[in-house]
This record gives C-alpha cells, structure tokens and sequence, in this order.
C-alpha cells in the first residue's frame, strides 16, 4: 500500500481522536493543567486511550523485523537522558500551559478554528525555525 | 460523566485516546516510525532536514486537520475556546516550537509513543513537561491571569 496514504490515514485518525476528545479544545487542555481551579481530568483519560493500542503496538512491533510498508523500522532511541531534552521539555511544557495547546491540537484546529489557531501555528513554527537556524551557544 | 468534574468527558476522551493510539500504531507498524507531530511538522515545513521522508511528513500533517473536520461534520460541532488575547497564543507557540525541537518531542512522540515504549528517555520528556505544564498553569491562576 501506498505510504504517503499510510500516513495521511494515520494523520487523519490522531486528528479525529484530538477532536473527538476535547483534546482540540484548549481550555480543556488547559483546565486538566489547572489544579486549584476548575480542573478537568479529561486529558488522563485520552492518553490512557492512546497508550493501551500503542502498548499493544509495540508488543507486535518486537516480533516484526521490519515494518508492513516500509524498508526498516527508523526509531529514535530511548536511553539518553541529556540537558536539551530537560530544558526542552520544560520549556514546551511552559507554552502548553500558557496557550492550553500542543502541536497535535493546534495543526487539527486549522480546520476548526482556523483564524483563532493561526497566531499559535505561525508562533509554533517560528519557535522551531529559531531552534533550527539560530546556535544553541555551547555550555 | 464524574459527578465531581461535571465538565470532564472521560468516555469521548478514551474513546478519542483510542483513535489516537490507533493513529500511532499505524505509524509505527505501518511505515515503521513513530507518529511525533512536532517533528513531522518541522520536516513537513522543511525547518527539519533530517527526519521523516517529505511525503509521509506532508501527508500526516495535512491529515490532523482532515481527520479533525471529518468529526466536526460527524457529530456537528466541536466545541473549542481559545485565549481571549493574542498574547498567550504567541509566547505560548513560541515556547511549544522551539521547546519541542530542544527536547526532541511533545505530546504525541514522548507522551503517547514514548510512554508506551516504556523509553526513559521520554517518560523523563513527559513527567518534566507536565510538571513544567502544571507550575505554569499554577502560576498563570495565582498571578490572577486565569
């Protein structure tokens, strides 16, 4: 099968989920960040939604030598923990809470509320093309 | 519906959380990798060279959007609310771009991927992301922002 369908199909199926579950709402997302307001647990139960398939994935992955479509399985590793990912992570995690939006629900609400997302996705990409063009100064 | 969080939808959001996972393991069982949207973002822009092939990243990026207006029309409205000022939504974006990229994922990579993956790394990315998400939401409420 073609890939670039693959993708577009499981592109497709994150976005259905995202909006499915709330998760395209940023006061949603927002509220499960806010514990001493009014906090809503939806989000837990969207990534335990996620993670149960995913886990099942991986299982089947490990008793796959390559993948269903494609040559390899091209992975990231999983063991170095270094201070970009720390600082990153944080910084991320700063944005998320001040927008109430990550990359996955600010792409998937170009086509619902595009006029209202759109500073988010030019700022998002900004903020990646400062990261790629400009140095991080050596420590 | 939990009588203590009336606004809380836990059966949309698992049933969404599994539509999400099914997303991913195609990704991963399918073409072999994992369904990380800031990094396919940044490849389908070209602001990544190295990554994902340029179809795959194009065409997964083109579908959260579809897949999106796919359940706007399926259930008639998804409800949505967003910053009443520009100002969050640019620091914000800014911060989410350029963080993601420095920690080489979001959500999705070391949220969902990730964690299931039992990866270390990302459970490190995801417990410091969301502790960093809820210091600043704490933060935003006490400073009266919210």
């Amino acid at each position: 099968m073609n890939r670039t369908l693959i993708a577009l199909v499981s592109g497709m199926f994150f976005g259905a989920g995202l909006a499915y579950s709330g998760m395209s709402d940023p006061a949603r997302v927002q509220a499960f960040l806010d514990l001493f307001g009014k906090w809503d647990p939806t989000l837990a139960f969207v990534m335990g939604g996620a993670i149960l398939p995913m886990t099942c994935a991986w299982m089947i992955k490990s008793r796959l030598s390559s993948p269903l479509a494609a040559p390899a399985f091209d992975l990231p590793g999983t063991a170095k923990l270094d201070r970009p990912l720390a600082i990153g992570a944080i910084l991320f995690g700063m944005g998320w809470g001040i927008a109430g939006l990550c990359p996955g629900p600010a792409l998937a609400d170009l086509a619902i509320a595009p006029v209202a997302v759109l500073p988010f996705v030019v700022a998002m990409l900004v903020g990646m093309a400062v990261h790629r063009f400009i140095p991080v100064p050596p420590k | 519906m939990i009588p203590a969080f009336p606004d809380a939808m836990p059966i949309e959001g698992f049933i969404g959380g599994l539509l999400i996972g099914l997303a991913a393991a195609i990704m991963l069982l399918g073409l072999g990798r994992i369904a990380g949207v800031s990094g396919l973002a940044a490849r389908a822009t070209g602001i990544a060279d190295t990554g994902a092939p340029r179809n795959i990243a194009i065409a997964f990026v083109i579908g959260l959007p579809l897949g999106a207006l796919l359940i706007a029309c399926a259930i008639g409205e998804v409800r949505v609310s967003f910053p009443p000022s520009i100002w969050p939504l640019l620091i914000g974006g800014l911060l989410v771009g350029y963080g993601t990229r420095l920690g080489s994922g979001c959500t999705s990579g070391h949220g969902v991927c990730g964690l299931s993956r039992l990866s270390p790394r990302s459970m490190a990315a995801t417990a410091m992301f969301m502790a960093s998400g809820f210091v600043t939401v704490g933060l935003l409420r006490a400073g009266g922002w919210l």
